[in-house]
């Protein structure tokens, strides 16, 4: 079971956690005046790497708040976690 | 190929058993192949033997990046069926069920395909109604079903536990009597000799590490065992469906998720069936060797670790003892994680890419060892032909883009 730091509440345990897919997809502005492919990439496409990925989680079972994390999709190591309208602090 | 059969097995016996030839050849890439398969799973082997038996086309080398049988085709639960709700998947998941009937005589290997028939329970009103219309829609489509109330499903599975007070009520199931299990080893080793036989390049340990192209044509792969030039290439890989088309240069509508699943110690006899409930996420059978294998859904978050979460072993072992309360003092013995490429309608893509001459058989989530044949029977028209047959037409990759999508999420008997 991961282990996961939520920004407001601290480390818990996975099991009080949903995952919500890839962070930093953006809806596309305007949808009717959106293409099929962009609106397509927008709604299906992943980028589903091997390797970091930068994701959103919800304290489901907690604070009930969303944020961001960078995880590791081998070892599922996560190596920060940030709230959704902020920057991680690395980048900072 | 040196033919299996009650004669060969007896002459192998006056010898003691020592001279049987290993099954396939352990072949060296070449330079250049009119065709290369990269993934020798179930899939991609499928794929070769009906190239080289249906479409004469036999110069072809499948690469496997570890051993044949290591990967999903070893990790499954080896369920079989296609009671699917839409018709362009009953057409797929049928036809695959109709060469698995064959399918041991067909490639002379004993894939013990034994259609001992697949529950699918409902434990709510909604459920039932969903499975009447899933059952009609089958008999539609002419694939066999019927709708079985409680009395039913406890004739089949006497000990369930169809209690009215119960956590999971049983208020009936759809019953599909064709369906059943195989030997999934079996079904990989079987499809690598019979490929061998027809001239088919078997290449394990052999990694795929990128694409070669040239104006927008595929020209070959690059691999751990240096280049290799060719006319077409199919990728049929699971669970890194998303890296290969990286390599490519493309993206794909395909999340991967871990899948986890595990065997009990041996029993006697006690499940002549297959019992799956969606709605808890829990699946059972009974291996020849006694064993019970019990599959889950998928854990939440994406990843490559062929390793799951233990509150999702947890979720769907309470499920099984709630249904089966003779199960509960059963050891586990062994438990493993496979990665399962996901895609948004949980239907595979079967299709041609921005790459000419590259095509993708793709996207199987948690359900693609049934579709083993089938699934190599469509993508071997399509590789030899150029164009997806008739049946693989409606999993195309541009269906994401046209919003024609496939979808069998909690429409079928979908275990997601």
């Amino acid at each position: 079971m991961l282990w996961i730091h939520c920004p407001w509440c601290g480390p818990r345990d996975e099991s009080e956690f949903s995952f919500g897919g890839e962070a930093d997809i953006v809806r596309p502005p305007a949808p009717a005046q959106t293409d099929d492919a962009t609106w397509g990439d927008y709604l299906f496409y992943r980028t589903n790497p091997k390797g970091w990925h930068r994701e959103q989680w919800l304290h489901t079972h907690g604070c009930r708040r969303w944020f961001k994390a960078e995880r590791h999709t081998v070892s599922y190591d996560i190596r920060q976690t940030w709230p959704m309208d902020a920057e991680p602090e690395e980048n900072r | 190929m040196q033919h299996y059969s009650v004669f060969s097995l007896a002459r192998h016996a006056l010898s003691g058993h020592r001279d049987w030839k290993p099954a396939w050849r352990d072949a060296e890439p070449r330079r250049r192949y009119q065709v290369i398969i990269v993934g020798g799973g179930g899939h991609g082997l499928a794929t070769a033997y009906y190239l080289a038996k249906v479409h004469g086309i036999r110069d072809i080398a499948v690469l496997e990046k570890g051993w044949i049988g290591g990967g999903n085709t070893g990790r499954n639960t080896t369920i079989v069926r296609s009671n699917y709700l839409w018709d362009a998947s009953a057409a797929l998941y049928d036809k695959s069920l109709q060469l698995w009937e064959g399918l041991s005589q067909d490639i002379n290997y004993n894939v013990m395909f034994s259609q001992r028939g697949v529950l699918n329970l409902g434990h709510t009103l909604q459920d039932m109604r969903d499975i009447r219309r899933r059952v009609n829609a089958n008999r539609l489509n002419g694939v066999d079903g019927e709708v079985l109330d409680t009395a039913g499903v406890k004739r089949l599975v006497p000990f369930i536990n169809t209690s009215p007070t119960s956590r999971y009520p049983v208020m009936g199931a759809s019953w599909q009597p064709r369906a059943g299990i195989a030997r999934h080893d079996a079904v990989a080793w079987g499809f690598a000799r019979a490929a061998d036989a027809l001239g088919v390049d078997i290449i394990e340990n052999c990694e795929v590490t990128g694409v070669r192209q040239e104006n927008g044509a595929v020209t070959g792969v690059d691999t751990n065992r240096g280049p290799i030039d060719a006319d077409r290439v199919g990728v049929v890989v699971a669970g890194h469906a998303g890296v290969l088309a990286d390599m490519a240069g493309f993206r794909l509508p395909i999340e991967s998720h871990p899948l986890q699943a595990l065997v009990s110690e041996p029993l006697k006899p006690v499940l002549d069936t297959v019992v799956m409930s969606n709605a808890v996420h829990v699946y059972v059978s009974q291996s020849d060797k006694g064993e019970l294998v019990i599959g889950a859904g998928i854990d939440g978050y994406t990843g490559y670790g062929q390793r799951g979460s233990f509150q999702t072993m947890e979720h769907f072992l309470s499920a099984l003892i709630e249904l089966y309360p003779i199960f509960s003092r059963l050891r586990m013995l062994r438990h493993w994680g496979g990665i399962v490429d996901t895609s948004p309608d949980a239907s595979p893509i079967i299709s041609k890419t921005p790459v000419d001459g590259l095509f993708f058989n793709v996207g199987w989530g948690t359900g693609g060892f049934k579709a083993t044949p089938g699934s190599g029977w469509v993508f071997a028209h399509t590789l030899a032909t150029g164009e997806p047959h008739p049946i693989n037409a409606p999993f195309s990759l541009e269906r994401f883009h046209t919003g024609a999508l496939v979808d069998e999420h909690g429409a079928a008997a979908v275990a997601h």
